[in-house]
This record gives structure tokens, C-alpha cells and sequence, in this order.
């Protein structure tokens, strides 16, 4: 039966500013299929993002939305779990936002465990701005930036929040649709900070730089390149050169931040109340 | 089991093609800049089109 | 009754106000000279079911404390120089999105890392501009301890009525500095809470002026959903480039203080009535202006003293007045420069004026001000 996505959709609103191709509406709509399935009260839901092409998503979706500013949006919604630890906090946005201009807070809120999940579209590039390199952009990868190849090496997002402490941390691409509404669901359902890296496909400002023919041709690559982590595990080192290793990638239990300041203000008040 | 029923939003489809190239029964083709459908009974209910569509323009009723 | 009273430094007096004034969220990083503020509230907002939150950095604290005021809560957060600079940012999304907040600036010299352990009023300017695009400001200078617990609490009544960042100016003496304060009874000071919507949620916008300038705020989380963001908006809430809309709502912006400034200026004024030289002069600097008023006094000069305690709207028709009964101000400032020029264009030449200013890291003696008055004589 065909998901009826208006239902989350404010009125009015599409069709999005997303470019044809763009794989942003793809991670949208799983998300609302994550939501909808998650059976979230929409006045309990917020969704915040920072500022870019991805970062536009909140301004569509029936929720609470906060559209910050650039890189911001990991701390914004640490104040406002932190503010009202029942509201159901997501971030949502892209590459150069998370993990460039935004990169402190994204690790600081690794770090925490606070219980975010924070979707991150990576597109390898920032889009809004005409495409230039961000540090998702492949070596030798070309950008308006890097118009002779780009020099810089790659952050591996899902590495980068692990060893920063979040305790659930996933991969897919926006080729495989319905593991975007699965991986979120998990995130959401985890209590901690999830991180789930959406590999994406800018064909404006990315693909066509990148001799990529359509953003057909790019999905297609990362349905090619994409190993399950299960069977990424029987793989040599060597054997997943290059390939996106999709799935859950790492979940652990950790105390998470908003739980652990409850205790810290029951312990001071049961304190001061012993004393008198 | 009847034909299933898709609607394509023209106002929203932005002629990406996605859902051309990645059906496995070739149900859907490019109309210029818009995606049509051309041979639903071929459909197999996959809903492939409708979860990749990035602008919300495609709905599959599967009857 | 015996009244609560303390020996406190005013870092002190303005957290321990905060909670008066019903502060539950502070987000901070620890700068000097401010972090006391940061170190009484991180004890004393559990007692109360507050939540303080070190963050990262000086933009994340902003935007913790932005995203707390969403969720209905009175927030605060303070810092310094190099802090301040960084938070310009956010100031600006404070602004334009309409989010009440408190920003409390214990100024110290620069610009950069400058003098972090000296005093200054170097940032009378970045307080009034400090973020990029047209906005409105408030700032507020006490000039005691006893005075930083009372203008705490203002600012925030402030920030709620006007539902913008509001500045609380502190130079490094008054926020050290030790003096007894008597604190005041719950009920004794005035506690403003914002307004909430006058609609229902599915008739409410976030920015809707129906009702005046200050658009009630609803809060996240509630039965009231909305969208917010730091592009210029239409009264949704969402983005619009519509120029009626985005000309109304910048205008709508400034007027909130313009309008409404009577109502945020608050003066100090002792012997100006006869004075023929008035010494304009805030924060720590005033103390020694009085000082030095008292003493011209005995000398037979009628000198006079002009206390802003709120800088920002600067009260200019009350400066202009005094400028027409006066002969001449000196605007004593540990700065090389910020107010005298606010001073200056309000004046329009009607009295003499001189600048006084000092930045190595000593407060101004009234000695200093008392040669600056008969020079300027």
C-alpha cells in the first residue's frame, strides 16, 4: 500500500528545492516512515538541523523544526533535549554542516551520549553554495574548489562518531531506501547519541564535476560498492578497499547524558534535604 | 490479483529518472521531463519506485 | 526580620540573581574574568531542578541556551572577550528568531586574548553591533553588587517582555569586586514571564503581530508546533525573500526597543540639575566619577553625574536635555573611545565634550577625571 507521506508533510510546502536527482527526498521520506513506524507524537518531536541543502529538510516536516545556523545544530539540540528530556530530539543535515563548520559540537555530543540521533546526508560536497569541497569530498575528487583535484584526505564520519563516543553508529545510501526507515528507527529507539551516515547523491554540483552521467550512474555505484557489515566481516582488509561497509556498525550502552543530570539533580536535592 | 494502481504527481516529478532506471519490469518510462507509466501490468508491487522517488511524486496502490 | 545578607563578588550577586529571576538553563565555557557566574550556577540550578550544561565552546553554549529558551526555559550564559566575539553568531539568531535570552559580557581588555585578568569597557560597541545585519539591542551596565543582583533580574524580565538576547555589561572590578548585598525576598522584585499565545495552536504563528510589536512565543515541545529559522521569515515562521514581508519584520525588529524605550532606559543622575560640567560615565568608572564629582563640588565646581545603567537603547533624550542645561561633559571610559561617540551624536555640539580613556589595565581615577573636568572648564 502506498505510504501516505502528507500526513507529515505541512501543507503547501512540496514540491522541496531539492535539485532532480538530489537523494535528500529519499532520506526524508524514510525518516517520516521511521517516525510514522516509531508512532512518535508530533508535538514531542523535534527536528533540527543546521544550515545547507540538507539542513533545509525540517522546514517540510509537521514537527517542532529549528533551522539554525551553519554547523549548529548538534548543540541547538542539546540545549533543547537537555531542556526537556522527553521530547524526542533529531538532527538532520549534511557533510560540510555536521562534520567541517560543525564538527565540535558533532563530537561533543558523540561524547555525551546524549539522546540525539543525527541523520547525516553525505553528498560529499556543499551543494547550496555551488559545490565546493567539503571533507567528505574524495581525494583527487573534483570540486569548484579543487579544480585540479581534491588534495585533502576524507573524514570517515562513522569512524570519527565511534571514536568519539556515540554508542550507535550506521551506514546505508540513499540507493537502499528501505534501510534509511530501519537504521532511523534503531537510532531512535537507542537510548544514547546515534549517528546514521547517509551516503547521497548530489548530481548538480558533485556528479557532474565527477564524470558521473546521471544520478542514476552514482546510485548504481553505491549499490556496487556497498557491503553488509556481516559480510564485511569475513572480508580481508584489503578485499574492502574502497567499498561502503552498510549496516549497523557499532552499539554499545553507555549512561546516557540526560539520565546521568536527573540523578545529579536527585542527588544534590536529596542532600539538601537532609540537611534541612 | 488486479493491476496495481500508480499515480505520478507531474507537479512534483522533477524528471530525475530514477524510478525509469532502477524498476526491474520496466513499467515506468521518461515522457521528456516527466516519469510515465507505460506497461502497469508488467507491475510487480515492489514499490522500488514509490521508496526511491526523492520528490514524493510517485504513490503505487497495489489493489 | 532580619533580611539575607552576604559579602559577595558580583559574578556572584548576578548568578545567584539568575535564579531569582527564575533561570532554569545556563550553558557556558569557562572564560576569565566571568566563569564564577558559570561555577555558582552549576551548584546552585540542581538545587532547584535547573540544568547547567560546559559546552564545547562559546557558539555551542549560545545555541544550548537558544534551543533551552525554545523549550520554555529562562536561560543564561556568560562570558567574556574572546567569548563574546564568538558568540556574535548566535546573537544574531537570537535576534532574528525572536528567543529571549540573557548574555552576561565581564569585559576585559583587547581586542583577541588581550588582558584577560584586566578590567575594561572595551566592548560598548560590540554590544550594541556585535553580530552582522540590522538588529536592536539591549545592554545594561551596573556599577554595584548590590546593583548587578537588581539589573540580573531586569534582564531577564527584559528579555522575556521583548523576547530578544539581552546584555548584561560588566567590567572586571564590579564582577570581582567583594561588597555586602542584601537579598531580596521572593515576591520583592518584579518577575516578568513571557507571554504565551493568545491563539490556539492551530491558528498560531510564531511571529504573528496581531497583537503588537513582541509576538507571543510558544513553547517547544507543548501543543503549539512551529518552525523556526535564521533566514529572514514570514509571520509562519518559515523563510520567505517577499520584500514587503522581509522589510516589515526587520523594521518590526528594531521597533520592539525604539518603541518601547522609555520603558527600557533607566538613568542615574546626582546633582546634574544645577551642574555646569557633568561627568557621563558607567560601570566602575561612575564610582570614581562620584567621587570626583563630590570633590569639584567642594572645590565650588557644580559638576554633576550621568549614570546609564541601561547603555543600549542609550538614553539620548534625556542626554540631549541635560547637554542643553551644561556647559560641558566628560565621558570617562576604559576604552580609547565607544560611548563618547554615542554621547557625542546625541550632544550635536549643544556643550563642550572630552573623552577620558584608559586601557592598561587600571580603572580611571577620579583624580584623572577631576584634571579632565578643569581642563575641559
Amino acid at each position: 500500500m502506498a505510504f501516505n507521506y502528507e500526513k507529515y508533510i505541512r501543507p503547501g510546502k512540496l514540491p522541496h528545492i531539492w535539485c532532480p536527482g538530489c537523494g535528500h527526498g529519499i532520506v526524508m521520506k524514510g525518516l517520516i516512515r521511521a517516525i510514522d513506524k516509531c508512532a512518535l507524537n508530533k508535538n514531542r518531536t523535534a527536528v533540527i538541523s543546521g544550515i545547507g541543502c540538507a539542513s533545509r529538510l525540517p522546514g517540510y516536516v509537521d514537527f517542532n523544526t529549528v533551522h539554525t545556523a551553519h554547523g549548529r545544530a548538534a548543540a541547538f539540540a542539546t540545549g533543547m533535549k537537555m531542556a526537556d528530556p522527553g521530547l524526542t530530539v533529531l538532527c538532520v543535515g549534511g557533510d560540510g554542516d555536521g562534520v567541517a563548520i560543525g564538527g565540535n559540537h558533532f563530537i561533543h555530543a558523540c561524547r555525551r551520549n546524549i539522546d540525539i540521533t543525527y541523520i547525516l546526508m553525505n553528498n560529499h560536497i556543499y551543494g547550496m553554495t555551488g559545490g565546493q569541497f567539503s571533507p567528505c569530498t574524495p581525494t583527487d575528487g573534483f570540486a569548484s574548489t579543487t579544480p585540479y583535484g581534491n588534495p585533502d584526505p576524507v573524514f570517515d564520519i562513522a569512524k570519527l562518531a565511534i571514536g568519539a563516543g556515540a554508542t550507535f553508529v550506521a551506514r546505508t545510501t540513499a540507493y537502499h531506501a528501505t534501510q534509511i526507515d530501519k537504521l532511523i528507527i534503531e537510532g531512535i529507539q537507542h537510548k544514547g547519541f546515534s549517528v546514521i551516515e547517509i551516503l547521497d547523491c548530489c548530481p548538480t554540483s558533485y556528479g557532474r564535476r565527477n564524470k558521473y552521467r546521471s544520478v542514476v550512474e552514482m546510485m548504481k555505484q553505491h549499490k556496487e560498492l556497498a557491503v553488509p557489515v556481516t559480510a564485511a566481516a569475513k572480508m580481508a582488509p584489503e578485499d574492502l578497499a574502497g567499498k561502503i561497509i552498510t549496516g549497523v556498525l557499532h552499539k554499545e550502552d553507555k549512561p546516557e547524558y540526560c539520565e546521568q543530570y536527573s540523578r545529579l539533580i536527585e542527588k544534590v536535592q536529596e542532600q539538601a534535604a537532609a540537611k534541612g | 490479483m488486479g493491476i496495481p494502481k500508480i499515480e505520478i504527481n507531474e507537479k512534483y516529478c522533477k524528471g530525475c529518472s530514477i524510478c525509469v532506471e532502477f524498476c526491474p519490469t520496466q513499467v515506468l518510462q521518461m515522457n521528456g521531463f516527466v516519469a510515465q507509466v507505460v506497461k502497469p501490468e508488467a507491475c510487480i508491487k515492489c514499490m522500488q519506485c514509490e521508496l526511491r522517488c526523492p520528490d514524493f511524486a510517485i504513490r503505487v496502490f497495489p489493489e | 526580620m532580619t533580611r539575607k545578607t552576604a559579602l559577595i563578588q558580583g559574578n556572584e550577586a548576578c548568578a545567584h540573581a539568575a535564579v531569582y529571576a527564575g533561570c532554569t538553563f545556563f550553558a557556558g565555557y569557562p572564560i576569565t574574568p566571568s566563569s564564577e557566574i558559570a561555577e555558582v550556577l552549576a551548584k546552585e540550578l540542581p538545587k532547584v531542578g535547573g540544568k547547567f550544561i560546559q559546552m564545547e565552546d562559546e557558539i555551542a553554549a549560545m545555541a544550548a541556551i537558544i534551543g533551552a529558551s525554545l523549550c520554555g526555559h529562562k536561560v543564561m550564559d556568560a562570558s567574556s572577550g574572546p567569548g563574546m566575539s564568538l558568540k556574535q553568531e548566535l546573537i544574531g539568531y537570537a535576534c532574528i528568531a525572536e528567543i529571549p535570552c540573557v548574555i552576561v559580557n565581564v569585559m576585559r581588555g583587547g581586542p583577541s586574548t588581550g588582558m584577560p585578568t584586566g578590567p575594561s569597557q572595551s566592548d560598548v560597541m560590540q554590544a550594541r553591533w556585535g553580530t552582522h545585519g540590522d538588529h536592536a539591542a539591549i545592554a545594561i551596565a551596573p556599577a554595584s553588587c548590590q546593583e548587578i543582583f537588581a539589573e540580573t533580574v531586569r534582564a531577564f524580565n527584559l528579555a522575556e517582555t521583548y523576547r530578544m538576547p539581552v546584555q548584561i555589561l560588566m567590567d572586571e572590578i564590579v564582577a570581582h569586586m567583594r561588597e555586602k548585598i542584601v537579598f531580596p525576598e521572593p515576591g520583592e522584585l518584579a518577575i516578568v514571564t513571557r507571554q504565551a499565545p493568545f491563539v490556539s495552536p492551530a491558528e498560531y504563528k510564531p511571529f504573528d503581530t496581531s497583537f503588537g510589536d513582541i509576538p507571543p512565543l510558544a513553547a517547544m515541545g507543548g501543543n503549539y508546533r512551529y518552525h523556526v529559522t535564521g533566514l529572514n521569515k514570514a509571520p509562519d515562521g518559515f523563510p520567505t525573500t517577499k520584500a514587503e514581508l522581509v522589510d516589515a519584520e526587520e523594521r518590526r525588529q528594531l521597533r520592539k526597543v525604539e518603541a518601547h524605550a522609555a520603558a527600557i532606559e533607566k538613568n542615574e543622575e546626582y546633582l546634574t540639575e544645577d551642574a555646569e560640567v557633568i561627568v557621563l560615565s558607567f560601570g566602575i568608572t561612575s564610582r570614581s566619577a562620584r567621587f570626583a564629582v563630590d570633590s569639584l563640588r567642594q572645590e565650588g565646581v557644580r559638576a554633576g553625574l550621568f549614570r546609564p545603567i541601561t547603555l543600549w537603547p542609550f538614553p539620548e533624550k534625556r542626554v540631549a536635555e541635560v547637554a542643553r542645561k551644561t556647559r560641558a561633559i566628560v565621558v570617562p571610559e576604559m576604552n580609547l573611545g565607544q560611548l563618547v561617540y554615542e554621547v557625542e551624536r546625541v550632544v550635536k555640539g549643544s556643550c563642550r565634550l572630552a573623552a577620558l580613556g584608559r586601557v592598561d589595565g587600571e580603572p580611571i581615577t577620579p583624580y584623572q577625571i577631576i584634571d579632565k573636568v578643569k581642563e575641559v572648564l
